[in-house]
């Protein structure tokens, strides 16, 4: 049976976007976590830190993130290990997140002169401090772009998950269209929706990118 | 304690293959101004790199001020305490205050209140003539008030030596003094110094003893008179005929 594609198909759709955003929050606080300390890995002294960080990054940007996200929800389910599809969306979406913003934070570090290192290492400062204090912060405004960049990726990447049956917005609409069967309708729907979610974050990262262009060459 | 500030012994360096330092043996001695001159790539940074352990060596041993730095441990740490550095490039934090890059050390390491440090900082923002410039940030200055906001940075952490890496060398004419002369005014208060520099004025002022490199070795030291006006080896002639 066939229904009217109604207002209440948009609300629905525009709560399941809810998740979406939590998915994609979620995705970024962890890639945070797990991005920054790839980063660091990868630019330390540590020969063994440096080639394990590199490894992850060259496997995660390898393969493509919906065979991460089918190793995740139904691999740990074949050894036993049954786990939600927001909870296998979050994780998959977490190391993938980890690898990019890794790479991107590895660069920015590296982009930051190595006299300020010395500088801070001459200061007696230790590692934590130099990096907290010194090279960090620089790095940050480096990185600010196309780490915001990045996270536009990742909004539109949260929609994989409907693949494995997590209702965020893009399965919302593909419920909401079997229902309705107004596919041009429900799906132009999602994707102002998602328009809406990311066009301003790339006006953004296009706005501290050419900021950040002429602070270099002032 | 000793008395000797620095004592190098058969130090060796390499950069991959190339022998960047060669059985270098050097004494200074608590209080020494010491200036380092050589054609480029003779290893004068390097050499006094090692002393804060910015480059690590091969062989030999480092003891500054009665710390043996290739012991291990906390040593490097305690020694980078008592050793300032001043760079070609200046290498302040952009990010920060004039001020704020005076008081990050001194809180950080050696664990001083904000206010004292804060005191520290002006003092010696005073002391090398910019006292007005605390709040700007490095982008604000000039070169060579850059420069002294970096010698000012140094002496913050209390140092008993200090390091110089062609401090002038990325300045402007008209500012070359104003750095030479903050250095003049520390080498006069007594703390001991190396610099490597090629203001042969700056030598003949205040150096006790200049020391000439090439090919990673100490070929020629002496007293600034002896070495300026009676040089015995062949390549320091060539190089004095050539800086004069
Ligand atoms: N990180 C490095 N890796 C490889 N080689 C290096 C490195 N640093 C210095 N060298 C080499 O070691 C030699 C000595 O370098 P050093 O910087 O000590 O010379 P310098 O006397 O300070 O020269 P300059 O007057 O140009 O500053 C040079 O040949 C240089 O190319
Ligand atoms: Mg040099």
């Amino acid at each position: 049976m066939i229904r009217e594609f109604s207002s209440a198909d948009v609300l629905f759709i525009m709560s399941a976007a809810r998740w979406t955003l939590i998915l994609s929050a979620i995705a970024f606080l962890g890639g945070a976590i797990g991005g920054l300390s790839i980063a660091l890995a990868r630019t330390s002294h540590g020969k063994w830190l440096r080639r394990i960080a590199a490894w992850f990054i060259q496997v995660f940007q390898g393969t493509p993130l919906l065979m991460q996200l089918f190793l995740v929800y139904f691999g740990l389910a074949v050894v036993g290990l049954p786990i939600n599809p927001l909870l296998a969306a979050a994780v998959a979406l977490t190391l993938h997140a980890s690898a990019y913003l890794g790479e991107i934070w590895r660069g920015a570090i590296e982009a930051v002169p190595s006299g300020q290192t010395e500088a801070a290492t001459a200061l007696a400062l230790s590692y934590p401090d130099r990096m907290r204090h010194v090279v960090l912060p620089q790095a940050l405004r480096i990185a600010t772009a196309p780490t915001v960049g990045f996270l536009v990726q990742l909004i539109k990447g949260t929609s994989l998950a409907s693949i494995i049956g997590f209702t965020e917005l893009t399965r919302a609409g593909q419920i909401v269209n079997n229902a309705t069967f107004k596919p041009f309708l429900v799906f132009g729907t999602v994707a102002a929706i998602y328009f809406i979610l990311c066009w301003p974050l790339s006006l953004l990262a296009r706005h501290m990118e050419t900021r950040m262009r002429r602070a270099i060459t002032r | 304690m000793t008395e000797h500030a620095i004592i190098m012994r058969d130090v060796n360096k390499f950069y991959g293959a190339y022998h960047a330092l060669v059985d270098v043996d050097l004494t200074v001695e608590r209080g020494e101004r010491i200036v380092i001159c050589g054609p480029s790539g003779s290893g004068k940074s390097t050499l006094i790199r090692t002393i804060n352990q910015l480059e690590t060596i091969h062989s030999g041993t480092i003891n500054v001020d009665g710390v043996e730095l290739t012991a291990g441990g906390d040593n490097v740490a305690k020694v980078r305490q008592d050793v300032g550095m001043v760079f070609q490039s200046f290498n302040l934090f952009p990010h920060m205050t004039v001020l704020e890059n005076c008081i990050l050390a001194p809180m950080k390491t050696r664990k001083t209140p904000r206010a004292e440090a804060e005191q520290t900082a002006r003092h010696y923002l005073e002391r090398v003539k910019i006292p007005e410039q605390a709040d700007k940030y490095p982008a604000q200055l000039s070169g060579g008030q850059q420069q002294r906001v970096a010698i000012a940075r140094a002496l913050c952490m209390k140092p008993r030596i200090m390091l110089f890496d062609e401090p002038t060398s990325a300045l402007d004419p008209e500012m070359v003094k104003e750095v030479l002369d903050t250095m003049i005014d520390l080498a006069r208060e007594g703390m001991t110094m190396l610099c490597v520099t090629h203001e042969m004025d700056f030598a003949r002022a205040v150096a006790d003893r200049v020391i000439f490199m090439d090919k990673g070795m100490i070929v020629e030291q002496g007293a600034p008179d002896v070495f300026f006006n009676n040089p015995q080896n062949e390549r320091l002639k060539n190089f004095l005929g050539q800086i004069a």
